[in-house]
């Protein structure tokens, strides 16, 4: 299997090897090794939640600089939602489409607006597919991710349907090659404006071996401090937005869920929260839902770590922002297909299919080896501490049976108090 | 030889907002071991209607699990009211769960004859006044 790119990563000058990433990393990837940490790329699903704890701003995400647009002629835009709830003081969402173009973009074309048409296609979907229920909305990589690296048994859940930010690029593409005759496909560089290292993640790893249909990912951030210095007040924008609340919607939790007008919904947000849906979803303890939203992050993608504002100010921003907005501006839209769904967007390969760390592909083995670490586990003290260099006692016992960690390590479990070698 | 992982678990049944642990413990125990989905679907579901069980019916009790290669085997043992009539509660819908359970949406009568569907063998011994054990057994 080929490696996984990451998008998170460390900056190892910065780490002070402190503990504190350890406990929230959701998958147990991060080990502090002789004072530094370190991801385990295996388990890493890029959710960004060590960026967004680490105090020392020791973990960061990888992005494509504006710069790497320089290369391509004709320049796209696909702004996600989030972005327009990053401005202060706005009051139309056309001085952002606007601000991109000053920026030096020649085509804008809205995630927000593919949002819509996914959307709709999403509940022709529900009304048609036979899909195991619930179906669990595509949207955001994390999810993927760790479904298939935890939850494999869900991958069938997942709906087989691109994400706005891929029905955006390929719409995008189409239209500016129609309305370009003279730009060959080469000549057009397609950026997507990101709220989170994970887009980044799966647009690099060309999920499901696709063709890559977007060539740069860039960050929220970076673009925000652009645009700001451009944006003028007062100046009436050329260029106005063609989405509507449905599209705007996406970028809080509970906003593709509620446009899908089907109450048999849930939405949860937050990577630990995900994750205790998931478990449920599982256990069939939910059996009469309809469709499942989840955002890895807080409040959905305005939480994202590479958006600037805090998530629940641009949650009521974006409110403000969605009120004389029409509801969807895409109902006659002609990149929407009267009926079904197209077959380009179907995404048809499966996701991938492989669990975290399984020990070794026999089964009597792997049952030695963790019946091993159960021991090894007694010996500890229990308290979690972390200076050992993992998160938990398990964790770490782990480590000493599987990757020859000694036990000294853990500097606790000889000491009288703690000893239970007994 | 067969190798064996034996694990043990005090199911608490004065706190009911952690019921269910257990069973997602070994879930991902078996997740980590490369079990099918599909085996450890069945057996997250009936350890966890087991589990449920002792927590609202018994006030609690203890969960021994033996994963191996070819079968994993869980014994779910309470020292609460146990079950009088043992037929009727194996029948769908039948429960005694208090309202204030069911209103959570535990309690729709369909814990033990999901442990029956999800399970290779399915054993339920109780007495009234002594308790309930559960044994239910999965075949990889
Ligand atoms: N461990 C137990 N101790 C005592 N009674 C039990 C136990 N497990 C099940 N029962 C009885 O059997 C009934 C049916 O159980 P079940 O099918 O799981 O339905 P539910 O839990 O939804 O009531 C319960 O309502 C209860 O009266
Ligand atoms: S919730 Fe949104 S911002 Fe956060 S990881 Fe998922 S797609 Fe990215
Ligand atoms: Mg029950």
């Amino acid at each position: 299997m080929d490696k996984y790119l990451h998008s998170v990563t460390l900056v190892a000058d910065k780490c002070h090897g402190c503990t504190h990433c350890l406990n929230y990393c959701p998958t147990e990837a991060i080990r502090i090794k002789d004072g530094k940490a370190t991801i385990n790329s295996d388990r890493c699903i890029d959710c960004g939640q060590c960026i967004r704890v680490c105090r020392n701003k020791a973990k960061k995400s990888i992005y494509d600089p504006f710069e790497a647009l320089k290369k391509y002629k004709f320049k796209v835009a696909l702004p996600a939602p989030t972005l327009y709830g990053q401005f202060d003081n706005l009051d139309d969402v056309d001085y952002v489409v606007q601000g991109l173009y000053d920026i030096g973009f020649d085509y804008v074309y809205e995630v927000s607006r593919a949002a819509e048409i996914v959307t709709e296609y999403t509940r022709r979907f529900l009304k048609q597919s036979n899909l195991p229920r619930p179906v669990i909305s595509s949207a955001c990589p994390v999810i993927l991710r760790l479904i298939s690296l935890r939850f494999p048994s869900l991958s069938s859940h997942v709906m087989p349907l691109m994400s706005p930010m891929e029905v955006a690029a390929i719409n995008a593409k189409e239209l500016v090659i129609q309305e370009h005759p003279d730009l060959t496909a080469d000549d057009i560089g397609i950026a997507f404006i990101s709220p989170c290292p994970a887009k980044v993640s799966y647009v690099k790893n060309h999920p499901e071996n696709r063709q890559p249909i977007i060539d740069c990912v860039l960050s929220m951030k970076e673009i925000y401090f652009m645009m700001i210095s451009k944006m003028k007040r007062g100046e009436q924008p050329q260029n106005t937005s063609s989405s509507g609340v449905v599209g705007l919607s996406w970028a809080t939790s509970g906003g593709e869920s509620t446009a899908i007008f089907n109450d048999k919904y849930l939405a949860a947000d937050g990577i630990e929260n995900v994750i205790k849906v998931l478990d449920q979803i599982e256990n069939n303890a939910l059996p009469t839902l309809e469709f499942v939203e989840l955002n890895s992050c807080p409040g959905g993608c305005v939480g994202g770590v590479m958006t600037v504002a805090n998530p629940f100010i641009a949650r009521a921003r974006l409110q403000g922002l969605r009120r004389y907005l029409p509801v969807t501006r895409t109902s006659k839209a002609k990149e929407l297909t009267k009926d079904g769904v197209p077959e380009n967007l179907i995404i048809h390969t499966p996701l991938g299919q492989r669990s975290i760390g399984s020990f070794s592909n026999d089964t009597n083995l792997s049952i030695a080896v963790m019946a091993q670490i159960e021991e090894v586990s007694k010996l500890l003290p229990q308290i979690d501490c972390g200076a050992c260099g993992a998160p938990t006692c398990h964790a770490f016992a782990e480590d000493v049976v599987c990757k020859n960690v000694s036990m000294d390590e853990c500097p606790l479990h000889k000491l009288p108090k703690f000893s239970r070698e007994d | 030889m067969g190798e064996i992982l034996k694990l043990h678990f005090d199911v608490d049944g004065d706190d009911f907002t952690s019921a269910g642990e257990a069973s997602a413990e070994v879930k991902k125990k078996l997740r980590l071991l490369g079990y099918s989905p599909e085996t450890v679907r069945r057996v997250s579901i009936a350890m966890y209607e087991g589990e449920i069980n002792m927590v609202i019916h018994a006030g609690g009790g203890v969960a021994d699990v033996e994963i191996s290669e070819d079968c994993i085997k869980i014994v779910l043992e309470d020292h609460g009211p146990g079950i009088e009539n043992i037929e009727l509660a194996m029948s769908e819908g039948y429960s005694t769960a208090a309202d204030a359970v069911r209103s959570l949406g535990f309690g729709a009568g369909m814990g033990i004859p999901n442990m029956k569907r999800y399970t290779d063998s399915f054993n339920l011994e109780s007495t009234v006044g002594v308790g309930t054990k559960v044994t239910l057994v999965i075949n990889t």
